[in-house]
């Protein structure tokens, strides 16, 4: 279980809101409310400097509806060019479920994501295995099983296999959909995602992008199982920044 | 002849007599147009605002009861919770997807329109069976439109309920339920109240679909490809967009009146908000957003183009709130205003084309039907089906009808998660729970059983409200107020009207007995199979809400060795009439139906309510449709462990084994608690004058259903979630 506080309070988060985006303010309250750190809500058209943020999220939701394809109109967006530029300084960005759509058409990170393989939305809680530990998920231990939900339509993730293999060297497979006893399995992939594959990093490790969603999972209270590890997410990346800000 | 000319308007002789003696003229074809739209059974009652007056409506948390767009209680903190109930039924008939995305849409914009963020969303489906591929097309689709809605729009589909019965092949029912919380002081009312206001028309374009949907939903359902015109197309970014630039827009302060354009469009929403307001208005049609060019006044007035709303503004102050409108890049047009002449004035090219009092549009006139008792209720058999010999493959054949089956197939479809205020979801009770604050906590069920209503009315929907309650209370609320949606067939059918008038008795008598206030509901006449105009079994479907302060009083189905005793509340009788084991067994429409026993349901929820409050138990489900030996597998499927329960412990009138664990009797809840708590609970029963019984115990991998040392039947709980409750998934997952 993550404890609440505990993060130096001088960070400043940026969450991206695009018309459809609609996990914004479920991603605001996780960190103003369970972390307590300084969090800015700003609309895709506000004339603003994201360089100026410690980081950045983009939450869930169906950013243009959906239209044309997930993900790519936001990414065509004036404030997206920005993402660009912030992840080349090293800042961290989280893209969750919409948001990692967006990454992956900005081309921050690799891949595609598809039409889940049941041709079906889906929602539900999903078992992740963490596979490797980055400014991410450095609050679990390497192979620990956490629980978040997934709710989407287009969350198969697709690599060809060269690329595959150069995400597994890199380590940049962050976490797979297991069954409850870790083992990589069928049954536990809820879209057809290569090799389980739940979220992924750039090479550099600072940008994640992640299909479960952590802020459905912040508190014990809205987990069937008990549970708040997507705080762990969350709080993982605010501890490495703390690390990363006083160097 | 002119398209108007060619229409086909639904007033009858009567009606048009009464118009042009109320004007003193002859009203002109786009007036007659507006009132046939006004005066459609969808938009004004008229068969059924006569008896929808027995119904209580008052109750110390009740603000604002049914004729509003939504029912208001009072959740104290000045927070309110507002619910409503929709259906679209025929539009769903003809385009599933577009008619139940379009239902979501329109319930949504009720729940707006009052002032509230809508907060979560849940549906109600009837459908024929599913050995039928246009059953199977019509729920894979119905579900779909509900999905890509709700989730676009970023609202939680938490719940609902779903049966099939071969009367609803060709006339499926689509109701969708939606609650909402706000503020109390943001409170906003659909009226035009300040002359010289201007009224500002936010949203979609305004085009030709939906041209006569409320008349259509207002007629029987016929074979007629050009219905699809009336079937609307759902913008759930659009929604979405004007959801947040309402709200943006009210917290102003600016806003005097807000309505949403549902069934019969602009000519009913302006009616009603000048009624309401009772005022006048005076619009000009070529002011209004068009998505086509040449579209003809009366298209204009009765479009039911979706995602749009009217909002009556004082001029001085509409700055503020069209700043709100650009913000989200939204069409929005100022259209006319707010006059004090009492009539709906619409002009074209600075000449008037309509000049209608608003009292005559927003007031039809009554129909009182006659009544008569339908045959097949004088002729009930009450033969049983043979005593099965084999009783295990009895219970697995029962248990894997799809009426029962899990319904993860449709809500793992549905966002349910979404809002991060899910407490319970979907499968893990009868109701679920939603947070709205830290403290504070709504449960909210959706019942109905057409089966029981068909064979007597008056129990049947009787029972549908205890059930919805006992769903509520088993989750550990208290019940504060509920929905009726009533679907019945033709009103001008005798037999039809007889039953709706004893429906409408029953959740009378029921509701004051209990101290249940009605706060909204609809009615949809005209159900009826398309073909054989067969009306479909009387479908009252009923939404309770509850309320549960303290999330340590929250409860599931849940069961684990923490609570090991498994208790029984109430007597089981021997009544299986319309129950599912006698659907399954082929004895339909025969034998008597669980009575609802006012007395005996008040105590027992009492002594749950109670019990709950003082922390004596661990998991609460209620004993309904299935009987006692679904409502104990539902228990241990979620718990994930096993059961044993001795059958000779159940306090009955049954003679046959498979009466008593199929019966459906109300007023019955199974619940768990300690063993050291077992003295407590018998004096609480002894309190409430009740009988409790201890059953069985929960353990081990398998459920036991056991007459003193005799083992009746015995599986393991995983086999039976996986092979025989997932009967719904595997028969859609095979489908084309």
């Amino acid at each position: 279980m993550f404890v609440k506080f505990g993060v130096r309070n001088d960070l400043k988060v940026a969450i991206i809101q695009f018309p459809g985006t609609n996990c914004d303010i479920d991603t605001y309250r996780v960190f103003t409310n369970e972390l307590v750190i300084d969090t800015s809500l700003i609309w895709h058209e506000k004339d603003v400097d994201l360089q100026e943020y410690d980081a950045v999220i983009l939450p869930g939701g169906f950013s243009y509806g959906d239209h044309l394809r997930a993900g790519i109109i936001a990414a065509h967006s004036p404030i997206a060019k920005q993402l660009k530029k912030l992840s080349l300084r090293g800042k961290p960005i989280i893209g969750i479920c919409n948001g990692f759509q967006i990454l992956v058409e900005l081309g921050l990170l690799p891949g595609a994501l598809l039409r889940n393989s049941n041709l079906r939305f889906v929602c539900k809680w999903t078992v992740l295995k963490v596979e490797n530990t980055n400014l991410f998920t450095n609050c679990f231990e390497s192979n620990s099983l956490i629980r978040m939900p997934v709710a989407h339509n287009e969350g198969r993730y697709y690599v060809t296999d060269e690329t595959l293999q150069d995400l597994e060297r890199n380590k940049q497979i962050i976490l797979r959909y297991v069954d409850s006893s870790g083992e990589v399995s069928i049954n536990s992939n809820p879209n057809g995602s290569v090799s389980n594959i739940a979220a992924v990093s750039n090479t550099e490790g600072n940008v994640l992008g992640m299909m479960p969603h952590p802020e459905r999972a912040s508190e014990n209270i809205l987990s069937p199982y008990s549970t708040n590890d997507g705080l762990g997410i969350f709080r993982s990346m605010a501890l490495s920044l703390e690390v990363m800000l006083q160097k | 002849m002119s398209k108007l000319e060619s229409i086909n308007l639904s007033l009858t002789s009567s009606e048009l007599e009464y118009i042009e003696k109320s004007l003193q003229r002859k009203a002109n074809l786009v007036e007659l147009t507006m009132i046939d739209a006004q005066w459609s059974e969808h938009c004004s009652y008229k068969s059924s605002k006569s008896l929808l007056k027995l119904l209580p409506t008052k109750g110390k948390r009740v603000l604002l009861g049914p004729g509003y767009e939504a029912g208001v209680l009072d959740v104290d903190n000045g927070q309110i919770l507002t619910m409503h109930i929709e259906s679209h039924n025929h539009p769903s008939a003809i385009d599933p997807y577009g008619g139940a995305a379009t239902g979501v849409g329109g319930v949504l914009r009720d729940i707006l329109s009052i002032g509230t963020r809508p907060l979560a969303i849940l549906d109600s489906l009837r459908f024929g069976n599913l050995d039928s591929t246009n059953s199977k097309w019509l729920l894979r689709n119905v579900v779909r439109g509900i999905a890509d809605y709700g989730n676009c729009v970023g609202i939680p589909t938490i719940g609902g309920e779903l049966s099939f019965d071969s009367c609803f092949e060709t006339n499926c029912l689509v109701d969708v339920v939606c609650i909402g919380v706000g503020k109390r002081k943001q409170l906003i009312y659909s009226e035009a109240k300040n002359v010289g206001d201007i009224l500002i028309l936010l949203g979609g374009r305004t085009g030709r679909d939906g041209i006569h949907g409320s008349s259509f939903a207002s007629k029987d359902l016929e074979d007629e490809p050009e219905d699809r015109s009336a079937v609307q197309i759902p913008d759930p970014l659009m929604k979405k967009l004007i959801i947040e630039a309402t709200l943006d827009a009210l917290s102003t302060g600016y806003v005097s009146g807000l309505k949403d354009l549902g069934g019969g469009g602009l000519a009913c929403c302006l009616s009603e908000v000048s009624d309401m307001g009772n005022t006048g208005v005076e619009v000009d049609l070529g002011k209004i957003h068009l998505r086509e060019s040449n579209m003809e006044p009366y298209e204009i007035l009765i479009s039911e183009s979706q995602e749009r709303m009217l909002f009556v503004v004082n001029p001085n102050n509409s700055t503020e709130i069209l700043k709100a409108f650009d913000k989200y890049n939204l069409p929005y047009s100022v259209i006319g205003k707010v006059t004090d002449s009492k009539n709906v004035v619409i002009k074209q090219n600075n000449k008037i084309i309509v000049d209608l009092p608003t009292s005559l549009i927003a007031n039809a006139p009554l129909i009182n039907w006659p009544k008569t008792k339908p045959d097949h209720l004088n002729n009930i058999s009450h033969s049983k089906p043979e005593l099965p010999s084999n009783i295990q493959e009895t219970i697995l054949k029962v248990l894997s009808s799809p009426n029962l089956a899990n319904k993860s197939w449709i809500f793992s479809q549905y966002d349910h998660e979404v809002g991060t205020n899910t407490v319970i979801k979907p499968g893990e009770s009868g109701a679920s729970v939603m947070r709205i604050s830290n403290e504070k906590f709504i449960a909210i069920s959706v019942d109905g059983n057409p089966s029981h209503c068909y064979l007597d009315p008056y129990n049947g929907a009787a029972g549908v409200v205890a059930e919805a309650m006992r769903n509520v209370i088993s989750v550990g609320a208290e019940p504060i107020a509920m929905l009726d949606h009533l679907q019945f067939g033709n009103p001008g059918n005798s037999d039809v009207f007889w039953t709706f008038n004893e429906t409408i008795n029953a959740l009378s008598d029921f509701c004051y007995y209990i101290d249940l206030p009605c706060v909204g509901g609809k009615v949809s006449f005209y159900n009826e199979d398309a073909k054989t105009h067969e009306a479909i079994k009387p479908s009252p479907v009923i939404s309770v809400a509850g309320l549960i302060k303290g999330s340590h009083n929250i409860r599931t189905r849940k069961i684990s060795t923490s609570h090991p005793v498994i208790v029984l509340v109430g007597t089981t009788f021997d009544e299986l009439g319309g129950s599912e084991y006698y659907s399954v067994m082929n004895n339909k429409n025969s034998g008597i139906v669980p009575k609802l026993n006012f007395e005996l349901e008040k105590k027992a929820q009492k002594l749950v309510r109670d019990g709950i409050k003082v922390g004596l138990f661990g998991a609460v489900t209620d004993c309904s449709k299935g009987g006692l030996v679904h409502s104990l597998l539902q228990m241990c499927m979620s718990g994930d462990i096993g059961a044993s329960v001795d059958l000779s412990k159940i306090p009955t009138n049954c003679k046959r084994w498979d009466d008593i664990l199929f019966s459906e009797s109300h007023s019955r809840f199974l619940v768990t608690i300690k063993e050291k708590n077992l003295v407590n609970l018998l004096n609480i029963s002894r309190n409430h004058n009740i009988p409790v019984s201890i059953i069985g115990y929960v353990g081990g991998k398998d459920l036991e259903l056991k007459n003193n040392d005799d083992v009746l039947f015995s599986s393991e709980i995983t086999y039976i979630s996986d092979s025989v409750y997932s009967s719904l998934s595997k028969l859609m997952d095979d489908a084309v």
